[in-house]
């Protein structure tokens, strides 16, 4: 059994507030190393056996019909040894 | 006339835009979330809420379910369709309307009554108003703050797709404070705030929310 990874993150040049009140948390508990901070999602999807390029691609077609909204975010997927 | 309110698993605001519809003179026909089915209704209206449960993203899902397949349909060939709040987030969701609502700036629910100026009053929606008429209804949310890309902006204001803005400051970090959009063609549009709780003196700040109502049922007459 593989494990097909899907991050989805905010495009750059959309706000993060989300992300902003993390960065601005984190030195207030004395984490001083963050020059800033963004929030995404990660999806974990299970498959049986290796995932073939055919899988792979349908799962891009995946993220980009519903597991990310293109209009606002990016997405990566990848398989996880 | 007939208006059909969807509900979807979490809506909110379907009986109030239910009643709204009424006492703008129309009859409401409520739509299931599962069900293909319009029943023939002449407009339809996506209420607030939290369908769904806002789970991925608020009506990432929503946009999947069985009723939205006709309602893009008949919306592509010119019905009405009016997106209030998460029906708002739907319509972005579908690509029915451009750009996408995130999180408020300072990441606060909001819910007070927001003043607006309601700016193309050629939509199905807003035809019963004067160009930049200011009114008051309630603005009640956590992911109104409208965002697209610059090219989509440009478009939206040099086509007169911008139906309202937030007068004073910008309670959500919307660009350009915006409230509301429509489609080119005028017969979509998606509002962050809520005209369907300010209908009548007692139970809204105000009763100018009606008119969105009114304005859809003449725009059907015509």
């Amino acid at each position: 059994m593989a494990k097909i990874i899907v991050d989805v993150m905010l495009k750059p040049e959309i706000l993060d507030p989300q992300g902003q009140a993390v960065g601005a948390a984190l030195p207030r508990l004395g984490f001083t190393f963050a020059k800033s901070v963004r929030q995404g999602k990660r999806f974990e999807i299970e498959v049986e056996g290796e995932p073939t390029p055919a899988q792979l691609a349908e799962v891009a077609k995946a993220a980009e019909t519903l597991l990310a909204n293109p209009v606002i975010e990016t997405f990566t997927v990848r398989v996880e040894k | 006339m007939k208006v059909g309110v969807v509900t979807f698993p979490g809506s909110l605001d379907d009986r109030d835009a239910a009643r709204a519809v009424r006492a703008a003179g129309g009859q409401a026909i409520s739509l299931w979330h599962g069900d293909e089915d319009l029943q023939s209704v002449d407009a339809v209206i996506l209420p607030g809420g939290f369908s769904y449960g806002d789970y991925l993203r608020c009506g990432a899902i929503s946009r999947f379910a069985p009723v939205m397949t006709s309602i893009i349909e008949r919306a592509k060939t010119g019905m009405p369709l009016l997106g209030i709040c998460n029906g708002f987030q739907i319509l972005c969701e579908s690509h029915l309307l451009p750009g996408a609502l995130t999180r408020n700036k300072d990441l606060h629910f909001l819910c007070t009554p927001q003043r607006i100026a309601i700016e193309n009053t050629n939509t199905a929606w807003t035809s019963n108003f004067e160009g930049g008429q200011e009114i008051v209804i309630p603005l009640k949310n956590g992911e109104g703050s409208f965002q697209c890309d610059d090219k989509t902006l440009t478009q939206l204001e040099s086509e007169g797709q911008i139906v309202a803005r937030y007068v004073g400051k910008n309670p959500n970090g919307s660009r350009n404070l915006i409230a509301g959009i429509s489609n080119a063609k005028g017969n979509i549009v998606g509002l962050m705030p809520h005209p369907e709780h300010a209908i009548d003196s007692l139970t809204g700040p105000t009763a100018d929310g009606l008119a969105f109502f009114t304005s859809a049922l003449s725009s059907m007459v015509k």
